[in-house]
């Protein structure tokens, strides 16, 4: 399914918090098209290294290469223009802006015209801004959120909120696409829908997904590779059937 | 002059004070949403505005021309002031930023005391239309200018936040800095936009104002200043139909006290509207929520 092209190399990724190792020598290869989980126990590390790899906390040593272009010391607006973008495992929404409104917020930053274009309407202005709106609405389409355009996002219902932000995350037109536990208080029914959604999502979209998950069962079935945090370290790295058959995983983290 | 003409007469100065009210508050409202900072510097941008105007004037120079110099000529000083004052204290507690801005206004009356000294100046008013004569009302016409102009502003902006990608991304960062950040919108640059903006906004109502007034001094933005940012309280700080409706109320409010209760409390009973607002819904009108401030 994946090619073999490299979108995202990590080699030795290392953070300190003061004393704290938070993450230790994270060594990663995701592949274009390719479907990734990262798993582990509450307090891992998963989602510092998307804040890492996001540029939110600059990475005390290793390097982190976005198709072969060195990213870290990149401000988090820069890697999100190159083409990383992520959804939060608590919702961060513009929850004040209406749904169509948080997506044009993303796609508004490959527009391009200029402050005065855009102060005076300049026709250019109009041709950009159709554009951008009928790709909103495409965007949308993909979970079925076109008819709520128009409600502000504070009033969507909870799973529709987590849709949204992977939604405004495709805005950013992203090669890697990161979601950090889309499917956290979903029934067991909606974050099946989910699931197949995401895997829709990367081959409509051809992108790379890299996907944090607590739901063993669900990462099991879907991704094509893992690799298992515990206490800031790497535990272990495979295919689904290498993960679900390596010792040391099942002792840290199915417990057993 | 009759009691109904009267009152007439007063509407339209409390519309045309309220305008540039609503004008000024506009500055405060966008700074404070975007960079959570009040800019008590803002109202000093006025008379900068009118400084930098009256120069040109003096030069000889075709109004419309000077007005945009002007206009430009604050913007510039707005994201100046920003990128060395406030920029670099973007992580400082907000008490820091507080008292910076409050530097930053002293810092210019008393640059613009050293330049043209403390006397105030005679200010060559430019708009001269034929006045508007409505029954026995006389509108003259740097009061209906200043409305007409003012409320096209106000819906250009509105028109500008609303729609354009810059708007947007303004609006994004107001809700939640770290999330725009990371869908890729450079927030130092909206930040800069929105003092450039603002400071603009600033300076069309220190025109305005010295046209109606036409005398003009190195301190004559400290008060309006101050009544703005008691607007955009009122209106709700942050948001910019507040800064707007709060800056017409305030302005009403202002010229009704003056022309009916004593024009020595109308300064008073304005900022006893700051205090009670305040203290029972300090959120505003229009405001949402109640966030810390300093």
């Amino acid at each position: 399914m994946s090619s073999n092209k490299v979108v995202l190399e990590v080699e030795d990724l290392g953070i300190n918090f003061g004393g704290l190792r938070a993450v230790d020598n994270l060594n990663m290869t995701i592949h274009e098209n390719e479907l990734y989980g990262l798993i582990g126990p509450n307090g891992a590390g998963k989602t510092t290294v998307f804040n890492i790899l996001t540029g939110v906390y600059p990475p005390t040593d290793g390097t982190i290469k976005l198709e072969g272009q060195v990213i870290n010391g990149k401000t988090p607006h820069e890697i999100a223009q190159l083409g990383i973008a992520r959804t939060f495992q608590n919702i961060r929404l513009f929850k004040d802006m209406t749904v169509k409104e948080n997506v044009l917020v993303s796609l508004g930053v490959h527009a391009d015209y200029d402050v005065v274009t855009g102060m005076f309407k300049l026709p250019k202005f109009h041709a950009q801004e159709v554009a951008m709106e009928d790709e909103a609405m495409r965007l949308l389409d993909v979970f079925e959120l076109r008819d709520d355009c128009d409600k502000l996002a504070r009033n969507l219902p909870y799973g529709e909120q987590r849709e949204l932000e992977i939604v405004r995350a495709l805005g950013a037109r992203p090669k890697l696409l990161l979601l950090d536990e889309p499917a956290a208080g979903m029934n067991p029914q909606e974050t099946e829908n989910l699931m197949r959604t995401i895997d829709v999502v990367r081959k409509q979209f051809g992108i790379s997904i890299l996907l944090i998950e607590h739901d063993m069962k669900l990462v099991m079935g879907i991704c094509e590779k893992i690799t298992v945090l515990n206490y800031g370290a790497m535990l272990a790295c495979g295919t689904p059937e290498e993960i679900q058959n390596n010792p040391q995983v099942i002792s840290a983290y199915l417990g057993e | 002059m009759s009691g109904v003409v009267m009152f007439f007469m007063q509407i339209i100065n409390g519309l045309n004070i309220g305008s540039i009210y609503a004008l000024i508050a506009l500055g405060y409202t966008m700074v404070y949403g975007i960079a959570k900072l009040i800019n008590f510097a803002h109202g000093d941008i006025i008379m900068v505005g009118a400084y930098l105007s009256l120069v040109l004037l003096n030069t000889g120079m075709h109004w419309s021309i000077a007005t945009l110099l002007s206009i430009l000529g604050c913007a510039l000083l707005g994201f100046t002031m920003e990128k060395v004052a406030y920029k670099p204290l973007r992580k400082a507690s907000r008490i820091s930023l507080l008292i910076t801005a409050i530097g930053m206004s002293y810092l210019l009356q008393n640059s613009f005391q050293l330049i043209f000294s403390a006397n105030p100046k005679p200010y060559p008013a430019f708009i001269n239309l034929p006045s508007l004569k409505l029954g026995s009302i006389t509108i003259s016409s740097n009061y209906y200018t200043t409305f007409i102009v003012s409320v096209l502003l106000m819906i250009l902006l509105t028109l500008f936040v609303k729609k354009t990608k810059m708007g947007k991304a303004m609006r994004s960062v107001a809700e939640d800095e770290g999330a725009a950040r990371l869908m890729g919108i450079n927030v130092d640059h909206t930040i800069s936009l929105t003092f450039i903006i603002g400071t603009g906004l600033a300076a069309v109502a220190g025109i305005l104002y010295s046209n109606c007034y036409t005398i003009i001094s190195p301190t004559m933005g400290s008060l309006p200043g101050i009544k703005a940012f008691i607007a955009a309280v009122l209106g709700g700080i942050g948001s910019i139909p507040g800064a707007v409706l709060g800056g017409f109320i305030l302005g009403m409010i202002e010229t009704l006290v003056k022309a009916y209760i004593s024009s020595q409390l109308a300064d008073t009973i304005v900022f006893l509207i700051l205090i009670l607002m305040l203290v029972f819904k300090p959120a505003g009108i229009l405001g949402k929520n109640v966030r810390e401030k300093v």
